[in-house]
């Protein structure tokens, strides 16, 4: 049998660093059933028989958010044979929080004082003797990132779990709430696990409701409990919920005293402090997160990313792989569809996922840089004034600004939202931003019939950020957004120098998850789309057609056309335009020149700009615009929403909704300037001013759902002013 | 009543009472603001919210409609 050692500790405590340690590359990335947490296993290094858990970055193991919902659920139900808990030294009293709460599980825990380096240098002592003694559990010291006495932390674990060696339960609780709990685990001795009695006593003292829904208890029971609790709310005049945090951070406050000598009392300004002091502060704050963003996009879009993405694309798979290949099977005597299929459907499908992926993980290098440093926090203390107005975190600036370039990496870097439903809508809006890849959709049409002005593309830039505004209000108070408000309490964890091999390590996971869970997306719908654009029915047999206008995909853009009417670009053209969209939007742009009868055309189309201007008008060109500017993304993006949704059903809603969001832009703008430009009041128009109307409705009406201490939290923050 | 919400930066206040309720409640207290605490008003966000606070030894940041929750003495 296998030994399971779960670590345990609260985010920022160098967890991470301590896992790496341990298990080298002997890991398993996965996400815990049906959530997007990260789920990280391994087996320790030199020791094939211990499996390391890591378990999510918590605080506490409230029932209130998803880390602390499937860490408690491992924990409570599939028990581990010790659980390994890392407390961060300069930190102690607040990372005991959490300490104080696994001992109740009944499970050996190990307490590892990481950062002990750090106390020392802050002129602080603790006293590891004195720490196990009131703790009741053994207590180690080590540094992660050092790499200092992590294997041997983890063998305690393991000896421990080898012992069965239960923790003491220290005494937390006093007075009526110990005799209160005790009462509690009387009655339910004879239901719950024996080993966490006083888990499951605590549990329900704090009417917690998972626990209560697990358990199931009997309605006279249930009562009983009630008066019990009911008593000791009222001597001490407090909410249960309350009494125990309350008398955890006591309890803690007796074991600092006695186990920590502080040099001197007092906040001595360490040199965490002294660079926050400058990276914080209200006048420089918001030009040096200017500077530091332009420069990741610099870096990351303008220059080392473009030019690698472009290499990877054109030369690597363009010339060398694609050109090669198609040269090699020629000179084989290959049936052309063959030639056809493997160049450019399959060998062309894996470089639009491979194409992406440099650009990918050097802007994920950046960002896993900014992480680990510290600074990621503070960009959400900085930007969340403005974003959290439309239900988005103040990380998702990030996202919005990396989408401008490209939406693939755009949507991946929302991974660095912590809260479920902020990074959520993050994904679903952040491909509303233009990124390169539209640009030409943008020339082109710009050139054909704007006389190439430069308003066009500004006016893109606006619509795309209304749009993410907009949507932000609008879904905020959708039902998908309801449930109970995420409390933006956030830790400012001290700046630190980042450590190599975790930043290398998180970088290239997050690039290998999106080859491997977006990749399969992308590549079968860039071969489907290949056969039906490169196949038609010519003399009443399938096969491969020289021509765009002869193929299976003519055929589908005739069929679906109508739908596109209201929205004023009702021709099969534009409608097989938009579908080559989907495979890279700079497509659209080619397209158009086949469709015309050019084989090639400039990157914004200059060729076919007198044949547009005689298909489309103003009106029709810019509702196509906005259309394909807001619509579903190219299938890489799709991929990245369904890497980082991890479900379909949110997969479909998030491309739904910008599909629908996208129609309806379009219709509103195109019907509306039809009846300005004259054109009648007509079924179309009503049909817009309806849409009209209910964005409208949607964006001011009242937030029903959820929220709701948020909202009064707020009425009351503004009654005081 | 005062809260933290009024207290100016630079200044450090005991916590008297964490009014509230449900989750937002329940994170602020398991950060570790609760009755007796001390908590010194580090600055605030160059837009003006959230503000920064310094207690049990860390760095924790807290939006002024929350603050408003916690009342100081």
């Amino acid at each position: 049998m296998d030994i399971r050692i779960a670590l345990a500790g609260n985010p920022n405590c160098g967890k991470t660093t301590l896992f790496n340690d341990l298990t080298g590359s002997a890991q398993y990335v996965g996400n815990w059933p049906g959530v997007t947490v990260e789920r990280k296993e391994g087996r320790l290094k030199g020791r094939r028989d211990v499996v390391i858990e890591d378990l999510p970055g918590i605080y506490s193991l409230s029932p209130y958010t998803l880390e602390e919902v499937v860490a408690r659920g491992y924990l409570v139900k599939e028990r581990p044979d010790a659980i390994l808990n890392i407390v961060d030294g300069t930190n102690i009293e607040r990372n005991l929080y959490l300490t104080t709460q696994l001992m109740e599980l009944g499970i050996p825990v190990v307490v590892a004082v990481n950062m002990m380096d750090l106390v020392q240098k802050n002129g602080d002592a603790i006293s590891l003797d004195k720490l196990g003694q009131m703790l009741g559990c053994e207590v180690v010291t080590m540094s992660a990132l050092k790499g200092q006495g992590s294997v041997e932390a983890a063998l305690r674990a393991v000896k421990a779990a080898q012992e069965k060696k239960e923790a003491a339960l220290p005494n937390v609780f006093t007075g009526s709430v110990e005799r209160a709990i005790a009462h509690i685990e009387e009655s339910i001795a004879e239901v719950v696990d024996k080993r966490s009695l006083r888990w499951h006593a605590v549990k329900l003292f704090e009417r917690d409701r998972k626990e209560r829904e697990a358990l199931d208890l009997s309605p006279a029971l249930k009562e009983r409990l009630e008066a019990h609790i009911a008593k000791c709310e009222e001597e001490l005049d407090d909410d249960a919920e309350s009494i125990i945090t309350n008398q955890r951070y006591a309890y803690i406050r007796r074991v600092v005293e006695r186990a920590v000598r502080k040099r001197a009392a007092g906040h001595a300004l360490t040199a965490s402090d002294r660079i926050d002091r400058v990276v914080t502060n209200r006048l420089l704050a918001l030009p040096i997160f200017a500077a530091v963003m332009a420069f990741v996009y610099w870096v990351s879009i303008s220059t080392v990313g473009d030019w690698v993405t472009g290499w990877t694309n054109d030369v690597l798979f363009g010339e060398m792989i694609c050109g090669n290949l198609r040269a090699f099977m020629e000179g084989a005597g290959c049936a052309p569809w063959l030639t056809g299929l493997v160049a450019d459907g399959i060998v062309g499908g894996v470089g639009s996922v491979i194409g992406f992926v440099p650009q990918m993980l050097i802007l994920f290098l950046m960002l896993s840089i900014l992480e680990d440093v510290g600074y990621m926090a503070r960009v959400a203390f900085i930007m969340d004034r403005i974003f959290r107005k439309f239900g988005l975190s103040g990380k998702s600036f990030i996202p919005m600004l990396i989408s401008s370039g490209c939406g693939v990496p755009g949507v991946m870097a929302s991974r660095t939202i912590e809260n479920d439903r902020d990074r959520k809508m993050t994904v679903m809006t952040t491909c509303f931003i233009p990124c390169g890849a539209k640009m030409p959709i943008i020339g082109l049409f710009a050139g054909a019939l704007f006389g190439g002005s430069g308003l066009v593309a500004t006016s893109a830039y606006f619509i795309g950020v209304a749009a993410v505004i907009l949507s932000g209000i609008l879904l905020k108070k959708t039902k998908l957004f309801a449930g109970d408000p995420a409390p933006f309490v956030m830790e400012l964890p001290a700046y630190h120098v980042p450590a190599a091999a975790n930043v290398l390590r998180s970088t290239w996971e997050r690039g290998w998850s999106f080859i491997k869970r977006a990749g399969t997306v992308i590549l079968a719908s860039a071969v489907i789309l290949w056969f039906l654009q490169s196949f038609g029915v010519v003399d009443g047999a399938l096969q491969m057609v020289e021509d765009n206008n002869t193929s299976l995909l003519a055929a589908i853009g005739n069929v679906v056309a109508p739908l596109f009417a209201p929205l004023g670009f009702g021709s099969w053209k534009a409608a097989v335009a938009t579908f080559t969209g989907l495979i890279a939007k700079e497509n659209v742009v080619g397209t158009f020149g086949v469709l015309y009868g050019f084989a090639e055309v400039a990157e914004d189309g200059a060729e076919i700009w007198s044949l547009l201007a005689q298909d489309f008008t103003q009106l029709t060109a810019y509702s196509f615009m906005i259309f394909n500017l807001l619509c579903a993304p190219c299938f890489a993006a799709m991929g990245a929403i369904k890497r980082e949704m991890n479900s379909a059903k949110w997969t479909f809603t998030a491309i739904g909704y910008m599909c629908g969001f996208a129609y309806a832009a379009s219709l509103i703008v195109y019907q509306l300037g039809m009846l300005l430009h004259g054109g009648g009041f007509t079924v179309g128009t009503a049909a817009a001013v309806l849409a009209l109307a209910a964005l409208v409705y949607l964006v001011v009406r009242k937030n029903r759902h959820g929220r709701a201490a948020g909202a009064a939290t707020s009425v009351r923050a503004a009654s005081l002013e | 009543m005062r809260t933290l919400k009024e207290a100016k930066v630079g200044q450090t206040v005991v916590v008297k009472r964490i009014g509230g309720e449900g989750p937002v409640k329940r994170r602020i207290m398991d950060m570790g603001i609760t009755k007796g605490v001390e908590i010194q008003v580090r600055k605030v966000a160059p837009l003006g919210d959230p503000m920064e606070l310094n207690l049990r030894g860390y760095e924790l940041s807290v939006r002024k409609a929350d603050a408003a929750m916690i009342e100081i003495g």
